[in-house]
Parts: structure tokens; sequence; C-alpha cells
């Protein structure tokens, strides 16, 4: 729980914690200015696993920039993929034949599952429970041999094309990814819930800490579960429907405490319904090609395109700036974390060190998204 | 319809009938043939083309303006983007707003200055989202943000002395 303190502001010191520090899952650096255990000021410092994918996406064609939407939140890297495409797509007038968006809706949220259960594994061990990343991880390894059935890699994946996917699903992908629905079902309640969602332990380190209000995720930009933990119900998926969403029955889990408990909640929930959604694609996936008619070099209209989709993180946004040529004039990423990450400094100032930590693990970050 | 509809009609009035600047404005990308210059004001556009329901072009010093009236009218910034338009030696910056929830309405404003003296307001007062946003497009393109509480190097090295994304930069 954050309590006032008195604050001695001639008595502090500055910590750093970062770049390189097990908590911040990556290069991310947060200088920290403390009295005592107390944060008095918390300043993310950015840019460690900057990489410049921006002036990369410039200096090549469109299909030459496929592989590097999977390096930058190589989490949830098909839903980079499918953003990425889907404003090419937008901006060249490709059609994408019907099976096709389902296969990316199949493995966009199976993917989706993955990224959750690895923020979950490591937001526990950064509160010091070891035991839970053991299932987690056996879990996740399931949905990786799937997706490297149909995609070719583990991690960065490049499986979608202008026009739709590289490859089609099998037989074998499909009952697959059926006994994982009902693997992941059986073991939701017992080894997720049973054993750390109604753990005292844990309630006790994220009830009532780091709380956000809605009005500080307008102010800040935050989407995503963190917008979602607060109160917020706002999914691009719903909100702003592209692909074949509208397809699907599912909810958005929307929790009112604007605690790191409540952004927890939200992507356990998320999980489930991304169970159903895949269940709902599998069952109505239409026979046909995986790839439209796309020309080999695309040469877009001169235009302002923008085209958002729904990360495991928040809005991911791309906006493309086309002059006519074969190369993007301007390819800005508007990456989820960025902007869920900056209203750190505001919520995390007077809390203790350990809750500053615990609410920075409840943001679910990735580093190489907010650097790009 | 009814959120979009109050939302143009808003942003409308910053741009009451002003032929003189607007022609100068479309003067000065005349021979631009890819981009067809238009002038300042608000455009309803097709949704499902272009991801946005209104354009707005304005001029730098309306910024913090529209930026008011997207606060008012309960919308967040969602991302500021910048484009160097090296042949016409302007620089453009995009401001991305959008509401969380309730009607879908995406606004787009864009304005654009001078390359050698590429100054536009802040709107972290407004937003506080726009500082890192803001930092971004400095650290880029060199953008100078007047009135920002700490304009440095974000994702950059601290001591660079460039601004990658200019189209004429060489590494």
């Amino acid at each position: 729980m954050t309590v006032p303190v008195h604050l001695r502001h001639d008595e502090t010191f500055v910590l750093n914690l970062g770049p390189q520090h097990p908590a911040t899952h990556g290069v991310l650096r947060v200088k920290l200015t403390m009295d005592g255990e107390y944060v008095v000021k918390a300043e993310p410092v950015l840019g460690y696993i900057h990489r410049m994918h921006e002036k990369m996406a410039e200096g090549g064609t469109f299909a030459q920039f496929m592989p590097n939407t999977a390096r930058m939140d190589y989490l949830h890297a098909l839903a980079f993929n499918h953003g990425y495409a889907l404003v090419v797509e937008k901006a060249a007038g490709i059609e994408v034949p019907e099976r096709a968006e389902f296969i990316r809706v199949i493995t966009v949220e199976l993917n989706r599952i993955a990224s959750h259960l690895l923020w979950w594994a490591a937001f526990l061990l950064d509160l010091g429970g070891f035991t839970p990343l053991l299932y987690a991880f056996d879990d996740r390894e399931k949905i990786i041999d799937l997706l490297e059935r149909v995609t070719g890699s583990r991690l960065t994946y490049c499986y979608m094309r202008f026009g739709g996917v590289y490859n089609d699903i099998d037989d074998e992908f499909i009952t697959g990814t059926r006994e994982f629905i009902k693997r992941l079902r059986s073991r939701l309640p017992r080894f997720y819930h049973d054993l750390v969602t109604h753990n005292i332990i844990l309630i006790k380190r994220i009830k009532n800490i780091g709380i956000i209000t809605p009005e500080q995720c307008r102010r800040y930009g935050a989407t995503g579960p963190v917008a979602r933990g607060s109160g917020i119900s706002y999914d691009i998926r719903k909100n702003e429907p592209y692909s074949v969403y509208p397809e699907f029955d599912f909810d958005v889990p929307v929790f009112e405490e604007c605690d790191s408990m409540a952004r927890y909640m939200v992507r356990m929930h998320e999980m489930e319904q991304s169970l159903r959604i895949i269940e709902q694609a599998l069952d109505k996936l239409p026979d046909g090609p995986v790839m439209g008619k796309a020309p080999k070099m695309l040469k877009p209209e001169a235009g302002y395109y923008y085209s958002a989709v729904e990360t495991a993180r928040g809005s991911l946004g791309h906006r493309l700036v086309c002059d006519g040529g074969k190369n993007p004039y301007k390819l800005k990423l508007r990456s989820p974390t960025f902007s869920n990450l900056s209203l750190y400094g505001e919520v995390a100032e007077g809390m203790m060190l350990a809750d500053a930590l615990a609410f920075m693990g409840s943001l679910d970050l990735v580093i190489p998204e907010i650097d790009r | 319809m009814e959120r979009q509809e109050q939302t143009r009609i808003a942003l409308a009035k910053l741009f009451p009938a002003e032929p003189v600047v607007a022609a100068a404005v479309a003067a000065e990308g005349s021979n631009q043939e890819e981009l067809p210059p238009r002038l300042a004001g608000v455009v309803s556009q097709d949704f499902a083309r272009h991801g946005s329901h209104l354009d707005v072009l304005c001029h730098s010093e309306q910024v913090v303006a529209v930026a008011e009236i997207m606060d008012s009218e309960g919308f967040f910034l969602e991302s500021i983007a910048g484009v160097d338009w090296l042949d016409k030696q302007q620089l453009e910056v995009i401001y991305d707003y959008n509401r969380l929830g309730g009607e879908h309405c995406r606004v787009t404003v864009r304005t654009l200055i001078p390359r050698i003296e590429p100054v536009v307001p802040t709107i972290c007062g407004v937003f506080p989202a726009a500082d890192w946003h803001e930092r971004e497009t400095f650290d880029f393109y060199g953008v100078h943000f007047q009135g920002h509480p700490n304009l440095i190097r974000i994702l950059l090295p601290e001591d660079a002395d460039f601004h990658p994304l200019l189209k004429d930069f060489m590494p």
C-alpha cells in the first residue's frame, strides 16, 4: 500500500535500476531518487536496445521490412506481423482470402496466450515465486511447437505476407491446437488460479499497489490490459474491428480496481477468451487459398495511412506515409508499452521500492518494443 | 457519427474562412504532384482507406489549441510522428488522436514547418503523453518543441549530434 510519507528531499540518494537488472526484463534503466525505502522520483531512461527500425523501413522495400516487425515485440511477434501486413494491404488495396485471415487470427491468438504465459511466469519470478515459471513454460512450449510447425520459427516469426500467409495449416496443427485448448483449460484453474491467483502472498504483494486511474490512462495514452485493468473497456478487436474478429463471440475482460491485481486478472481472463476465439476459428475455418493476388513490387498510392491492432500489451499503430515509390516514405511504429511506461514516473512516486518493482512487472514491459 | 460531427464542428471553429493564408500554403507545395497540397482545415475522410475519420491540417501555432479541443472532447494522444519532405524543404509533424471506447473516432492532425527552422509549440501541458513522443520526434528529426520541460534525447545516446530520420542524413 502506498503510505503518505514525509519526504526529506535533502537526504535523498539516486539508485540506478538497470540497465542490466533482472526485474527490468531487458535493458531498461530507471533512475530512482530514493528517500530510504521510498521512491521520490522515478525516471525511466530508454534507448539501450534502440536499433532504428524506422530508418530500416525507409531503406528497403515494403516486403523487406516484414522480418523486422518480429524483432520488436518478440513475445507477440505475430501481432506485429499482422499490424504491418494490414497497413500495407490497406495502402496498396490488397485483398486477403478469408482462410488466410482465419489462420492469422488463430496464430495471433495462440501467440497472445504464449505472451501472457511468459508475462505471468516472469512477473511471479519478480515477486520471488519460481515454481509458476515451470508450469507456464511447459504450456508455452506446446504453443511454440505448434507455431514452429506452421511458421517455421519459434520466436521471431515472419509468417504473414501481403495478401495472406506463407504456409497453410495442416490437420496435425488443428488436432494439436484442439488438444492444447483442452489442456490449458484443465490446467488454468489448478496450476494457475489455485496455486497463484488465490495465494495470499501474491494478493498482499499486488492488491492496491500501483493504482492507475482511468484519467491517467487517457492522459498518458495507456492501452491494452493496463487500460482494461482501470475499468476502461477498450480493445481494438472490439472497438475498431479488423481482420475477421467480428465473426467471433468473445468478451473483453475489464476490472475496475485500477491496481496491479486488476491488470493481472485481465490477462488471466484474456487467455480464456483467446482460447474461445481459437476454438471458434477452427470450427468455422473456411477452405480456399491462403495467398491472395499481390504484385511482387508494391507501389501504394501516395497518402497517409494508419492501422491499429491489439497486441498482448495494447494498441499497436502503424503510421504509414507513402509517396508513390517502392519504399515506405515514412513508417512510424506506435508501440503500446512506450506509452504505457510513460506513466510509470507519476504512479511510482511515493511507493516503496519493492512495490515499485511489482508495479513495473504488472505493466508487462517488452523493452525492444519500447526502444524499437 | 455524432461524435465525429461534434469533433469536426469543434475543430472547424479554429479555421474561419482564411483564403489568404490557405492560398499561401497551397502555393508553397504546388510543385509537388504526388501529394496535392491541401488548405488548412478539417476534412472528413474514408476510414476504411486511410485509418482515420478526420484529417486536420493546421498551422504550427494552432497545435496547442487543437490539443485542447481534443482533450475537452475526451480524446487521447496516440502518437506523434515526423515526416521529412526534403524537396519541399519542410518537416511535417503528425499527431494521432483516438478515443478510449465510446463512438469510434480517429483524428489525424498534421502541421507543416520549415525545415531550416523546425519549431512547434509543445502540447505537454495538455497531454503528458506528448512528453516522450515529442522527445522522440526531436531525437529523430530535430524538431524543436517550444516550451517542452525536458527536450533531451530519448532513444539515441545523450551525446548524439545528428537526427537520423532526416532524409539527407548520412551515417
